[in-house]
């Protein structure tokens, strides 16, 4: 039987005014939050590590066990940052939350606050996109007024500020030691780890860095339980998560579903690939993951079940590509992008991702040399693993992942470009059916 | 650089949002090119005295960023996207048709000052390729005659909606609201558009339950 979808982040994203406090308020928002605050904080700890919950900003780290991390009577203040600066290629889930439905992040952060015992917490927002922004903004708005945020939160004693912060176009921000020393109004390149982020974060106190999402499933989960939450999912990738689909199907968008749901259970619910179309290769997790192709379309959409395949979930916002699109061309734009992102700080990424894009831009002009090819993939081991941060890793991962199941085409590189091989217009919306 | 009692008031109340005030640093860049459409060695100068920094320590974080940009934009500054997903579905095209017709490149403003333009990198709207940008607001599922349309109405000065947000307003007014950003536009365009409410509408046509137990369908409207 077909794994069937499960809005829960996402069901009541079609009410009209759903971003709103009473859109939110109207079916259980905010009622998680007298909850909470009933218990002892360290039981709410304990209760999101009983749901296994795991980090949605693509390493899959075990929420309740980051915030164990944070020490506790260390007279120092703690802090929440909440990651909203999804750049990843493919990643295209925050976003939509931040706009739909803000109020649960708002909430989340409350009791997330509550529980690691910070009275400040901020939302670090990509800049270029102002309408999630100010979605969020006016939420915090309105829980203050609300009396859900400020001083002596429902007569509990706890008090919160939540501050909005809009980044300013850096990838390398959602790297979180990065998005710290950006935060703290610096360029923002990694910090050396460790000390982790939990013992010595923003302002050298310590600090809770989690994901849009993940900060979201909390009041959902203090709502409804453990083995509510359980029920969803497998034993090591629980609970359901927000698949945003994109690409060559007939209805790319937002997918709620449980974890373990297969990648072609997600092309059926997206109508299926568009008209003329046969799979070519999919990415489970952004371009920072390594592709899959037709025959692993039946793998179960978890932590463990990508990391057998070779790949990752990563942020678990599947890109689906069909026979019109060069994998060559995808390659070298996602090395392009790695190169324009890469921060500097350390010479392995710096260095490797701009000799791998010069490289591989003469494959895709169709005058590589096939013994090149040997030379990237040198590059690519001299990144991973050496860098400073995991950006180098990911700069050295589409190309592997590619060669792996189309070396051909790299190797055709050395006589025919790209778009010879490949009508640019097939892949385009545009073009719609096609085929070559 | 002009900077009136309301900016000042702005720059207070942005400081105060922080407990240290280094913090405030990129949100009054943002504020600065709000009110020069750049960030201008004056604009770095007044952040630097607000924050009690030296003007390089602000420069050298203002140009590590893409967004503060050190020429003068064009009244609308359109991006493009074309990281691999939104150029093979489109992008590509969008991109040329966009650059041939305003006669400029990539981070050029036209010479009557009304456009510049952007290649960009993934805007989180992937869904909705190939993506585009007014003012940073999403125009989303973009074409070459969308955005030719685009251009023309942005030029007579006919209000142009973003696909998910609000009547686009200028470049200068969109850094204003990173700046400050709650602008009282929340309230502009869906909840969620088709795309985002794909997997929601799936679910309902197949008669799926909804699934927050605590909070069942049959709750609407109690408040
Ligand atoms: C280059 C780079 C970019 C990243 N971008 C994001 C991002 O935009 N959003 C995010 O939540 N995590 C991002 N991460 C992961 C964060 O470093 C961090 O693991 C995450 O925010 C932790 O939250 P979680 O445990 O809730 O997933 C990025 C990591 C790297 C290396
Ligand atoms: S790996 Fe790349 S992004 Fe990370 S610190 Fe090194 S240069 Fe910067
Ligand atoms: S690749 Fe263009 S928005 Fe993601």
């Amino acid at each position: 039987m077909a794994t069937p979808l499960t809005p829960i982040l996402t069901a009541h994203w079609d009410d009209p005014d759903s971003f709103t406090i009473d859109g939110y308020s109207r079916h259980g928002g905010y009622d998680a939050l007298p909850k909470a605050l009933a218990m002892e904080p360290d039981a709410v700890i304990g209760l999101v590590k009983d749901t296994g919950l795991r980090g949605r900003g693509g390493a899959g780290f075990p929420t309740g066990l980051k915030w164990s991390f944070v020490p506790q009577n260390d007279g120092k203040p703690h802090y929440l940052v909440v990651n909203a600066d999804e750049s990843e290629p493919g990643a295209c889930k925050d976003m939509p939350l931040l706009m739909a439905n803000p109020h649960a992040l708002v909430e989340g952060i409350i009791i997330t606050c509550y529980a690691i015992r910070a009275r400040h917490a901020f939302i670090y927002v990509r800049g270029e996109v102002p309408h999630a922004i100010r979605r969020v903004a006016a939420a915090v708005r309105e829980a203050y007024q609300a009396g859900h945020i400020g001083t002596n939160i429902h007569g509990s004693g706890f008090d919160l500020d939540v501050v909005v912060h809009s980044g300013a176009g850096a990838y390398i921000c959602g790297e979180e030691t990065a998005l710290l020393d950006s935060l703290e109004g610096r360029r923002g390149q990694p910090r050396l780890k460790p000390p982790f982020p939990a013992v010595a974060g923003l302002y050298a106190s310590p600090t809770v860095v989690n994901n849009v999402e993940t900060i979201s499933n909390i009041p959902y989960i203090i709502r409804n339980g453990v083995d509510w939450f359980r029920q969803f999912g497998t034993e090591k990738s629980p609970g359901f998560k927000l698949f945003s689909v994109s690409g060559h199907v007939r209805s790319p968008g937002v997918y709620e579903a449980p974890l373990g749901i297969t990648m072609r259970e997600l092309i059926d619910y997206a109508g299926g690939m568009r008209e003329g179309s046969e799979l070519k290769f999919w990415v489970p997790g952004g371009s920072s993951v390594p592709m899959l192709t037709a025959e692993h379309l039946d793998l179960p959409m978890t932590y463990e079940a990508m990391a057998e395949a070779g790949t990752m979930l990563g942020t678990a916002t599947p890109m689906v590509f069909d026979q019109t699109v060069s994998v060559v061309k995808t390659v070298t734009r996602w090395l392009e992008f790695y190169k324009h992102e890469s921060c500097g700080k350390c010479t392995p990424c710096r260095e490797g991702t701009s000799w791998m894009t010069g490289l591989l831009e003469t494959f895709e002009a169709g005058h590589g040399q096939e013994s090149d090819l040997q030379i990237i993939d040198d590059i690519c081991h001299q990144i991973a693993g050496r860098s400073f941060c995991a950006l180098g890793d990911a700069a050295a991962t589409p190309f592997p992942g590619a060669m792996k199941y189309f070396r051909d085409e790299f190797v055709a590189g050395t006589h025919t470009s790209a778009d010879d091989a490949f009508n640019p217009v097939a892949s385009t919306v545009l073009a719609g059916a096609s085929t070559r | 650089m002009e900077i009136d009692d309301t900016t000042r008031d702005e720059v207070r109340a942005i400081i105060a949002r922080y407990p240290e005030t280094r913090s405030a640093l990129l949100p009054l860049l943002h504020l600065v090119q709000s009110v020069e459409g750049s960030v201008t060695p004056d604009g770095i100068e007044f952040v630097a005295e607000q924050l009690e920094l030296t003007p390089a320590e602000v420069a050298s974080v203002a140009t590590f960023y893409t967004m503060y940009k050190r020429h003068r934009t064009g009244r609308h500054h359109i991006g493009v996207c074309t990281n691999s997903l939104c150029a093979l579905l489109g992008g590509d095209v969008v991109w040329k048709s966009l650059s041939d017709e305003l006669g400029i490149g990539h981070d050029e403003t036209t010479a009557d000052g009304e456009f510049s333009i952007e290649r960009i990198e993934c805007q989180a709207a992937c869904t909705h390729a190939p993506s585009v940008t007014i003012d940073w607001e999403y125009f989303d599922d973009a074409t070459p005659a969308s955005v030719s349309e685009v251009i023309a109405k942005l030029r007579a000065g006919e209000p142009v909606q973003s696909t998910r947000g609000p009547v686009i307003r200028d470049f200068r007014a969109t850094e204003h609201t990173l700046a400050v950003t709650d602008d009282g536009l929340a309230g502009e365009g869906p909840s969620a558009d088709h795309r985002m409410l794909a997997g929601l509408t799936a679910a309902k046509e197949r008669g799926m339950a909804l699934q927050d137990t605590a909070a069942p369908a049959s709750s609407e409207g109690e408040n």
